[in-house]
């Protein structure tokens, strides 16, 4: 490999970690936040692609992405809400809700969808990092997603709002003891509820940036398992809104090696590169799980880590 | 009685969202209905169609069933189900097989154990690692589904499928062929066989009592000493081995090669069906069936009133959500419920359980 091909495949590691993470950081960020709560949302994986769905059809009827982030975010709130207002029923689980709305999000987008798949919406603009570099490969590696800041400030804000406002500490109150929460008054189901719906409503961030960024389109396709790798990933940020960001990151570049690969001409293997990021997450799910022991940071009332 | 009532009723309510929700698109809900019905079981074509869906759906929401009934939920059936129609066209093209029923029971059973060993490592992650066996059962199944491009791309593509990359075709011998009189092929037959005997399994033999103890009180079960990891990865082996064997029955009686139309979602809609069936092998038949038929009238749909295909998927997932919802139903006490509201005909709403 030469010197020219080195430059070329980092820089699409490079770029693929931040075109890639991004729905990964906004989907994780929602997940984080509704597990603080106590809950687990695995229909996530539906909101992404429900919201991915109504963030382009809002763009292309609109004629304004922001339009279309703010659409598809609504919608994702609204998936989630459903999810937060049915795992209150009694006797109703969880997980077995989140793969029902994993079913419901991706019909309801499909079918709602089918139209939109020829037509191209107006896109998100890109903000240039890459100024400062001659290479063209470089520069269009750090062409990043305009919502990537707005990803990262709400990481910091998350983080800063769990350890010292009120509203963080009562999400992590009734994701630590619904007990203790119910003592001091208040309504556990209301505050899951609220932080379920929160956390839809930013993984429909992620779920826009699929359809208005990249890849840039609408298809049946268009998320195979983001939302879910992003509940394996949260367990690997500890709970954490920052170690979020870096696992997101960690996350795209590794769906990256494949394309970048097959940029500098190595075509083999596309479809074993693309399961890097699974076979990763087996991985790091391997290495920080223990049985009997409870993963250090994880809410005490979460059904998934006991 | 409510076993039956709750889904019915569920099922009842999605279908009339369902027609509802197309009405918007400017189609008649009753005309909706009544292709439904037509397309699932209206004549004998119909119903053929529906039973050949409904075979693989059977071992597919066994995948789920089984592992469930150990208390675990896994949704990774469609990776065993992929990887169990590639194991069997592997095996058949790297191996000299007869030409007969033995070759067809090999193939057959290497699709089997590939299904079984791939859910199986799912349970054991979980026993040995405390690995929550949902996600990484689908984390599973999307490796398994990439090994099955890259090697139906790759190593054992046949040279001579040029659009629709495809391994060799089945010898003609090794195919399971079609019940006679009908377009049903005996997998149906092997479905119905396989669910009646994980439903005995489960509820005659000490094997399959032990896995309902572990699945239904863990602490019982370790305190009268069941060897609970061995169970537990038992169940998953045999709901993999199922859906193993749905991929191999679709290949060797449907689609005569393993290409990327096994990749057809059967694995995701067992998972209803086995949560409609409340985890039941014996009840999984009948819910396999109807939601078979659901599949067939699809086509109708879409050829018949312009509707896209997904509209099934969209039934299946307001149907997985009723059903789950009329969980929540099962503690009413009906006559009471119903006492109160003929005591107080007008007052006001009927009085909400206390939310947990």
């Amino acid at each position: 490999m030469t010197a020219d091909q080195l430059i070329i495949f980092l820089s699409g590691i490079v770029g693929g970690a931040l075109r890639v993470g991004v729905p990964f950081l906004f989907v994780s960020l929602g997940e984080c936040l509704t597990e603080k709560s106590g809950r687990i949302n695995l229909g996530l994986e539906g909101v992404l692609v429900l919201s991915a769905m109504t963030a382009f059809g809002a763009s292309y009827l609109s004629g304004s992405p922001w339009l279309g982030v703010l659409a598809g975010a609504v919608a994702g709130a609204l998936l989630a809400t459903l999810h937060g207002l049915l795992c209150s029923l009694p006797r109703v689980n969880d997980v077995a809700t989140g793969i029902a709305l994993m079913l419901l999000g991706m019909g309801l987008a499909f079918y709602l969808g089918k139209p939109l798949i020829q037509p191209q919406a107006p896109q998100l603009p890109a903000l240039s990092l890459g100024g400062w570099s001659d290479s063209p490969a470089v520069r269009s590696a750090l062409e990043v997603n305009a919502l990537l800041p707005l990803g990262l400030l709400m990481a910091v804000l998350l983080w800063w709002a769990f350890a010292n406002t009120r509203l963080g500490l009562l999400v992590r109150l009734a994701g630590d003891s619904a007990n203790a929460t119910r003592a001091l008054g208040y309504s556990v189901s209301g505050i899951r509820i609220a932080a379920t719906a929160a956390g839809g409503f930013i993984a429909g961030l992620g779920g826009a940036s699929l359809t208005l960024f990249y890849p840039g389109s609408w298809n049946e396709g268009i998320s195979s398992g983001q939302g879910l790798i992003a509940v394996a990933l949260v367990i690997f940020a500890r709970w954490s809104p920052l170690r979020c960001v870096g696992a997101a990151l960690l996350f795209g570049g590794a769906g990256a090696i494949g394309p970048a690969l097959q940029s500098v001409g190595i075509g083999w293997g596309y479809h074993l590169f693309n399961i890097v990021p699974y076979v990763l997450t087996l991985l790091i799910l391997v290495i920080t799980c223990r049985p009997g022991v409870v993963v250090p940071g994880s809410p005490g009332e979460l059904s998934s880590t006991r | 009685m409510r076993n039956v009532l709750l889904p019915v009723g569920a099922i009842a309510v999605a279908l009339l969202l369902f027609g509802f929700i197309v009405s918007f698109a400017g189609v008649s809900p009753v005309e909706v209905w009544v292709l439904l019905f037509k397309g699932a079981f209206g004549d004998w074509y119909s119903w053929q169609n529906t039973l050949q869906r409904a075979a693989p759906l059977m071992l597919a929401a066994l995948c789920v069933a089984i592992p469930a009934r150990a208390g675990l939920v896994v949704i990774g059936g469609e990776g065993a189900l992929v990887l169990g129609g590639l194991a069997c066209a592997a095996l058949a093209h790297a191996v000299p097989l007869p030409s007969s029923l033995p070759g067809t029971v090999a193939i057959c059973m290497a699709g089997a154990l590939a299904g079984g060993l791939w859910v199986a490592l799912a349970g054991w992650l979980r026993q040995y690692r405390g690995i929550n066996e949902t996600i990484s059962s689908l984390l599973l199944a999307y490796v398994a589904i990439g090994l099955f491009k890259h090697l139906v791309e790759g190593p054992l593509r046949d040279p001579a499928s040029l659009n629709k990359p495809s391994t060799p075709a089945l010898d003609e011998g090794l195919l399971i062929g079609t019940i006679a009189g009908s377009d049903v092929h005996w997998g149906l037959v092997i479905g119905v066989v396989v669910c009646v005997v994980a439903g005995l399994w489960l509820r005659l033999t000490p094997s399959g009592f032990a896995v309902r103890v572990v699945g239904g009180n863990p602490r019982a079960a370790q305190l009268v000493g069941l060897p609970a990891t061995r169970l537990v990865v038992l169940a998953c082996a045999l709901g993999g081995a199922a859906a193993g064997l749905a991929g191999a029955i679709e290949v060797a009686a449907v689609h005569t090669s393993a290409n990327a139309a096994l990749i057809a979602g059967y694995g995701y809609a067992g998972i209803l069906v086995s949560f409609m069936a409340r985890h039941h092998p014996l009840a999984v038949i009948p819910v396999a069936i109807l939601f078979g038929g659901f599949g067939a009238a699809g086509s109708l749909l879409q050829r018949r009133l312009g509707l896209p295909d997904a509209s099934v998927l969209l039934l299946q997932g307001i149907a997985f959500v009723l059903i789950l919802a009329s969980e929540a139903l099962r503690d009413t006490d009906w006559k009471a419920w119903f006492a109160k509201l003929t005591r107080v005909p007008s007052d006001g709403p009927a009085p909400q359980g206390e939310k947990a």
